[in-house]
Formats: structure tokens, sequence, C-alpha cells
């Protein structure tokens, strides 16, 4: 029963209007009871969420066209998980999920927050309820995905054939939970300058929070950057687009977040930065929202003709970014200033990795909202694509990344670059090999290309110094140096890891970007086509049905040396009749870190086939890359100093818990 | 009305791109190779006007086609790169063009990046600066005089 959750969704947003104004009052007046109010309120609007959201997912596991969302948005003879996946897969949907996460970590913050001081629990929930409560108007007034129809149509109309595809399962939720989980940065933000101080206990919970929906956000937009590579067919992974700039945005400053918390930890400087990046980061999440929600993108006059969302949306910006920046502006001052460094030391690297980093996500920004603003102003209408951002921003993220190996090796408080510059000497030697290596024995390599290879090796050889550099290398006994290794803190393993994954997804670009080739033919049956150095034989197209559509594959072998076939790869053209949209399956196989990519094109009247044919060298590395980036946050994550409230000895689990039982 | 959901990144992008599989095919492609590439090259910053965001080398639109086709004969006529990016500009306004002129009107676009981080540098030294100059300064001529007297004593 949709009402259920409509009328659950109701009194959720009744609950975030309590929680936004009760604690708060109650922290201003000091009354202790007012403001206990938004933990239990919290909990419990996370609860009413999950009602909510289960009851739509129900309406849509169960094909209950009578709910328009679903009828918009589904079809009965969609695989089942396509149907559950298509909940979110839709503007109403994908709100409600927002939502879902939002009250998510509301509610974690309410049961763990134990031990902050009660003015700050109580200021960060009501910060929290009051986004929540705007979030839920937003979607009872504009987007509300319960509204039925009558009489119920027999059959829906398909979820778009493009998100019939894993990828809908696992990237907007990542996406989200990082978007969000800077939702909890900013309320510590807020909440810091409601109270006017920041105390010890304001660090130690921003910054794993942060690192928390960085991972996300960095998973949600490796995935979303694979996904559009394989689904759209035509092997591009990253292009600039506004839409993809909104989540870059909000992971560019959470980056930077990520790297001012830890000085602010650490040395208690730049407390007044780090908290005005914390806003920052939210506001360029709910700017990205804005962007992706109000259709401004689509065009400024299509804006214009609907305006009803668009409108909220953009209120919602400014009364909390607007709101935000002006307490900022108002209290910032009260807010003590730390400790002193010297320009040359660790804190010094993080502030020039901050530097470049915010002018990074600036420069994203003007990019992507110049031409909107100068259509808006002038009505000139002006193109800023890729060709922009790749002058503007990657000579912006050159001298970054030459300088991050040197980042973790300095010293706090006052560093020694000439001590350090040695201790990369063996990096760097690598690097310099791999420059030469590509320049003198890789055909039509560029000068670009082999600096290119040089800089990815700089940072995974640069990662790999900072963990041998700290074990002991070279200086104790091997025995001695694999226990120091061991018992490194996990955040200097967090730290190698994440720019050791920078390292691999540079290389994955560059090798992708200066070493890939292509080829664009028609083909017939029994013919073959080499590029670079992989052989395929066209072996015939075969028709096949699907669940809810129709599809011709395209089935080619990847002859061995000797001619004979070693392996198959399958492109296919599907047609889904339910929307009459046609969509190309990629077919891609991977070599090593590389790939053969495969994009079957128009039969023509002769029988041959167009076929586009890319090799892709190296390209897993961007997303694995990606992987290993999250996996150095999960690593920080676990360091015992940033569990919060952790009990002072690890829990051993008692007994072998074998490894298959677990979920 | 129809109104296109979007669900995610991919959602939108997928509309962008839904069916870009194909832009350049087979019979355009141009003879010569080294014309061919320059060819490719200045499609890649030439826009599809009816698609979004989205380059005549990747678009499958009949527009991105004329448009592909009309790069190539240009250069087959023997015109420098420059010559067709103008010729294309002067038919379809600045509009077609991915990466904006330098202009006087374009002048905030490219000029944020380096002022940005030229002001933020500055701002960085100036503070740095200043914290130091307070940090070392630290002794008032009361405090001197205080000092220098226990240092007599």
């Amino acid at each position: 029963m949709v009402e259920t959750g409509h009328f659950a969704l109701v009194l959720a947003f009744a609950l975030a209007l309590v929680q936004a104004l009760v604690p708060l009052f109650g922290a201003r007046t000091g009354n202790s009871r007012m403001m206990a109010v938004g933990g239990p309120v919290a909990v419990i609007g996370f609860a009413l969420t999950v009602l909510s959201f289960a009851t739509l997912a129900t309406a849509y596991a169960s094909s209950d066209f009578s709910v328009a969302n679903v009828w918009e948005n589904s079809h009965s003879l969609q695989p089942l998980i396509y149907k559950i996946t298509g909940t979110w897969g839709n503007h109403e949907g994908s709100m409600l999920l927002w939502v879902l996460i939002l009250t998510f970590f509301g509610a974690l913050v309410a049961v763990f927050g134990g031990n902050l001081p009660a003015t700050l629990r109580a200021n960060v929930l009501a910060v929290q309820g009051a986004i929540g409560a705007t979030f839920f108007l937003f979607i009872l007034t504009t987007s509300n995905p319960f509204i039925r129809m009558n009489p119920a149509p027999i059959e829906g109309r398909d979820l778009n054939p493009i998100l019939q595809d894993l990828g809908l399962a696992i990237h907007p939720p990542l996406l989200y939970l990082g978007y969000v989980g800077f939702s909890i940065c900013f309320s510590f933000s807020v909440a810091a300058l409601i109270e006017g101080r920041i105390d010890a206990s304001w660090a130690r919970w921003v910054r794993p929070w942060a690192l928390v929906a960085w991972m996300f956000l960095t998973g949600g937009i490796a995935m979303g950057s694979y996904w559009a590579y394989y689904e759209l067919g035509w092997g591009g992974f990253w292009f600039w687009d506004p839409v993809e700039n909104a989540s870059f945005m909000p992971w560019l400053a959470g980056t930077a977040l990520l790297h001012s918390a830890i000085v602010m930890e650490k040395r208690s400087a730049l407390k007044i930065w780090t908290l005005l990046l914390a806003i920052l980061t939210f506001s360029l999440s709910l700017l990205g929202t804005f962007l992706v929600r109000s259709g401004v993108l689509t065009s400024v006059h299509a804006f214009a003709t609907d305006p009803t969302r668009g409108v909220f949306i953009l209120s919602m910006l400014t009364l909390f970014i607007g709101g935000s920046l002006a307490l900022f502006a108002l209290r910032a001052s009260r807010l003590t200033a730390g400790g002193l460094f010297h320009p040359i030391s660790r804190e010094g690297a993080l502030i020039l990795n901050n530097l470049f980093l915010t002018t990074a996500t600036a420069t994203v920004l003007i990019g992507t909202l110049y031409p909107l603003a100068l259509e808006a102003i002038t009505g000139d209408k002006i193109s800023v694509g890729a060709p922009f951002f790749n002058l503007t921003f990657g000579p912006l993220m050159v001298p970054l990344l030459v300088v991050v190996p040197f980042g973790p090796l300095l010293a706090w408080k006052r560093g020694d670059l000439l001590a350090v510059a040695q201790r990369l000497m063996a990096a760097f030697a690598a690097a310099l090999l791999a420059v030469l290596v590509t320049a003198l024995f890789i055909d039509g390599a560029s000068a670009f290309a082999a600096l290119g290879v040089g800089l990815a090796f700089w940072l995974i050889c640069g990662a790999l110094t900072d963990l041998a550099v700290k074990s002991g290398f070279g200086t104790v006994a091997p025995d001695v140096m694999l226990s120091r290794l061991v018992g490194l803190p996990r955040s200097v393993f967090g730290t190698a890891l994440a720019h050791f994954g920078l390292g691999l997804t540079t290389l994955g670009i560059v090798g992708t970007l200066c070493f890939g080739t292509e080829k664009i033919l028609s083909i017939r049956v029994g013919e073959t086509v080499e590029l670079s150095g992989q052989t395929l034989r066209f072996e015939g197209l075969y028709p096949s049905q699907g669940p809810n559509y129709s599809e011709d594959r395209g089935r080619f072998a990847l002859l061995g040396a000797d001619g004979s076939s070693t392996s198959e790869i399958t492109s296919a053209k599907r047609l889904y009749p339910v929307r009459q949209m046609t969509t190309t399956e990629s077919g891609i196989k991977t070599i090593g870190f590389s790939q053969l990519y495969l994009s079957l094109g128009d039969q023509a009247t002769d029988g041959s086939v167009v076929v586009r044919l890319w090799w892709k060298p190296l390209v897993t590395l961007i997303w694995g890359g990606g992987l290993v980036m999250m996996a150095g946050a999960a690593m920080s994550l676990m360091d015992r100093r940033l569990r919060v409230g952790a009990p002072s000895r690890r829990r051993k689990a008692t007994g072998a818990v074998p490894a298959a039982s677990l979920p | 009305m129809t109104r296109f959901s979007l669900a995610a990144l991919v959602l939108l992008l997928s509309l962008l791109f839904a069916g870009a599989a194909f832009a350049v095919k087979p019979d355009e492609v141009l003879p010569d190779p080294a014309l061919e590439a320059r060819a490719r090259a200045l499609s890649e910053g030439l826009r599809c006007m009816v698609c979004q965001n989205q380059s005549i080398d990747e678009s499958d639109a009949d527009l991105a086609r004329d448009l592909r086709i009309l790069v190539r004969q240009r250069l087959v006529a023997g015109d420098s790169d420059q010559q067709v990016m103008d010729y294309i500009v002067s038919r379809y306004g600045e509009f077609v063009l991915l990466k904006p002129r330098f202009s006087l009107r374009n002048a905030l676009l490219w000029g944020t990046p380096i002022l940005l981080l030229l002001a933020g540098g500055f701002f960085i030294v100036l503070t740095a600066r200043s914290r130091r100059s307070t940090a070392t300064a630290a002794l008032s001529p009361e405090e001197q005089a205080a000092l220098d007297k226990m240092l007599a004593d």
C-alpha cells in the first residue's frame, strides 16, 4: 500500500521539523530535555523514511501500475532486479533515496553521538533536520512518487533501457552516500558556527565522516564512469558533461576537505578553512542536485517553462548555502586560529594541495555555470566542452600530482625538503626510467605521453617510498622492517594506498588517451580485422530474444597467433519495443589491464556490418585506481584514532568464523 | 507531457549520448590518413548543435554528420584548420565551438583559474608572513625592559 508510504513520508516531514527546531531551541536556552528530543526523533524519522521507501520499492517489485511513478518507469516483463532498481531510476524515487540516506546518517549521529557535547549534538541534529525537512517538503510538493492513477493502466511504460543495467543498482546509491555523507560535515560546521567554538570532538567527528563520504563518492564516480563507458557504446570514460561535473566538484572539494581536516586534527591549524571547506563541499553537493534535477542543464528555457522544481531547489540552495556562508562571515572571526608552522612542512604541503584542489573545483564550477550565466544575462550562447577543461583543469592537476609524493614524507611543523628529495630519489629514477622506456620503445609515443607515464610512475613509486621509509627500509634488518611495516598506523597505509590508486588512475588515463587505437570499418562474415596486434574474425549476426527486448548479437572470434579462435566477443544491437529504443551492448574483452572494445553498428543491404573497434591500453586501471583509492579510505577509517568511542582494546573474534558464512 | 525521468548521472548522459555508438561512418572517412586525422581533431572541438555537450565526432545525429562532411570537404579543398573553424563559426556562430574563444566576453571564464590560483597563493603567503611576524615580534618594550633588567641582575 503506497498510501502507507505516503503517510509515513508526511509524518517524517513533521518529525524533521521538530528535529530542526526543538533541539536548536533547547541548545540556545540550555534546556537539556529539549536538546535530547533530537536523538529519538532522528531515529524514528529514519524508520518512517525506510517504511516510505520500502512501500515504493514494493510497488515497483509487484508492478503496481496504479501508482503513476511505477507506471512511468516499469514494466511487468522486466527482470526483478531492474524492477527494484527502477525505484530510484527516476526523479521522484531518487529524491526519496536521497532523503533516505540523509535520515540514515542523521540517525547514525543520534545513535553513536553519545560522547559528543550535548549542545553540539543537538545543533548537528537540528541542522540535519532542517535539510531533511526541506527535502521532504520538496518531494511532497513537487515530486511525489505516491500519486495514484484511476483507472490503473494494464501495463507500464518500461524503465529507460539504458538504465536496465547493474550499474543502476550500484552507481546512484554510492553517489548519494557520498553526496549526502558530506551533509554531516556541513551540519557539524554549521553547529560549530552556531556555538561559536570548535572543540576537539569536532575534528575527531568530521574527518571520519569526510572519509566515508569521500570513499562512497569516489566509488560512485568511478562506477558511473565505467557504466557510461560500457553502456553508451563508444568507449569514452569521461565527458566533462555538466552532469558529471556536478558530481566531480564535491569530490574535488571533498578531497581538499579530507586533507585540511588532517592538519586540523593533528595540529589544530586551518580550523576556519576546514570549516569553510566542509560548508562548500556540501553546498556543491546541493548544487549538483540542483543542476541535475531542475532541468536547467537541458535548456535555460525548459527551466523557465516549468520552473516549480527549479525554483524550489534554487530557494533551497539560497537558504542553505547563503545562510551557512552568512553565518560563517558572522562567526568565523570568533574561532581561534591554531598552530604555527614553517612553509616547508607537512602542513605547507597540505595547504598547497588545498590551493590547487580548490582552484580546480572553481575551474570546473565556472566552466559548468558560465554558459548558463552568459545565456541568462546576455542571451549569447557559447559552449564550454572538453577542450576547455583539458586546457585548464589539466595544467592545474600536473603540479599537484608532482608534489603528492613529498607530502606524506615531510615532517610536521618544519620539514627538510632536501632530505625528502633524497628519499624520493629511487621513485624519481623509476619515473625517469618509465619516461625513457616509453619514449624509446613505444611507437608513436609523444613527449607528452612519455611524461604522463613518468608522472604516473612517480606517484606509484612515491606511495611505495612512503611505506618503505616509514618502516625503515634499508636502515634496519628485514625482519624488523617487516614488523614495523605491519605496525604502521592504518592511516599511513590509507594515505599510501590512496596515492597509489591515484597513480594507477593516472596511468590508465594516459595509456588510454595517448596509446589507444581505433578502427571504423564495414565487415562481412568470415572477414578478419587487425588492431594493435589483436585479430578478430566476424562470425555472423545471430538474433536472440531477451525478457523484454530482442537483439541481434554480432559474434566475433578473437584469433590466436596460429589463427585459431581463442575466445569470443559479442556485441549486440538491442531493441526495447515498449519505448521503441535501441541500445548498443558493447563487446569488451579484457586482456591484462587493457581492453578490446567493440561496438556494433547498422547492417548494410549487402550483408556487411559497420563495426567500430578500439584498443584501450591500461584502461581498466582508471577504475581500478578508484577502487584502490576507496580501499585507502577504508583502511584509513580503520585507524584506531578515528574510531570515535572505540573500546581501548580491539575485540578479537572469538573462534574462527568461516569466511563463507559471512554475508 | 513527456518528461524525461532522470535517475542519475548516467541517465542524463544516456539521453545525451543515446545511440551515439556510431558517429563517424566508414563512408565518411577520407582516403588520406593525415587529412582524416586533422578532420577528426577538428571534429572533436565542434559541438553537435542538436545534442547536448557532445562533439560532432561523437554524435550520430544527421546534423553532426552534415558538419563532419562539411569539415572534410573544406579540408580537401585545401583550407587550413583555422580557416575551417572560421568558416564553420561564420555559419553556425560561436556556440558551435566546444572551446570558447579567448575574447573579452569570455575573460572571466578563462581568467578565473589563473586569477584564483594567484590570489590564493598570494593570500597564503601574506597570512604566513603576518603570522610569522606576530610570532617573532612578541616582546613589547616593557617586556624587553624587564628582560634587560633580569639579564643585568
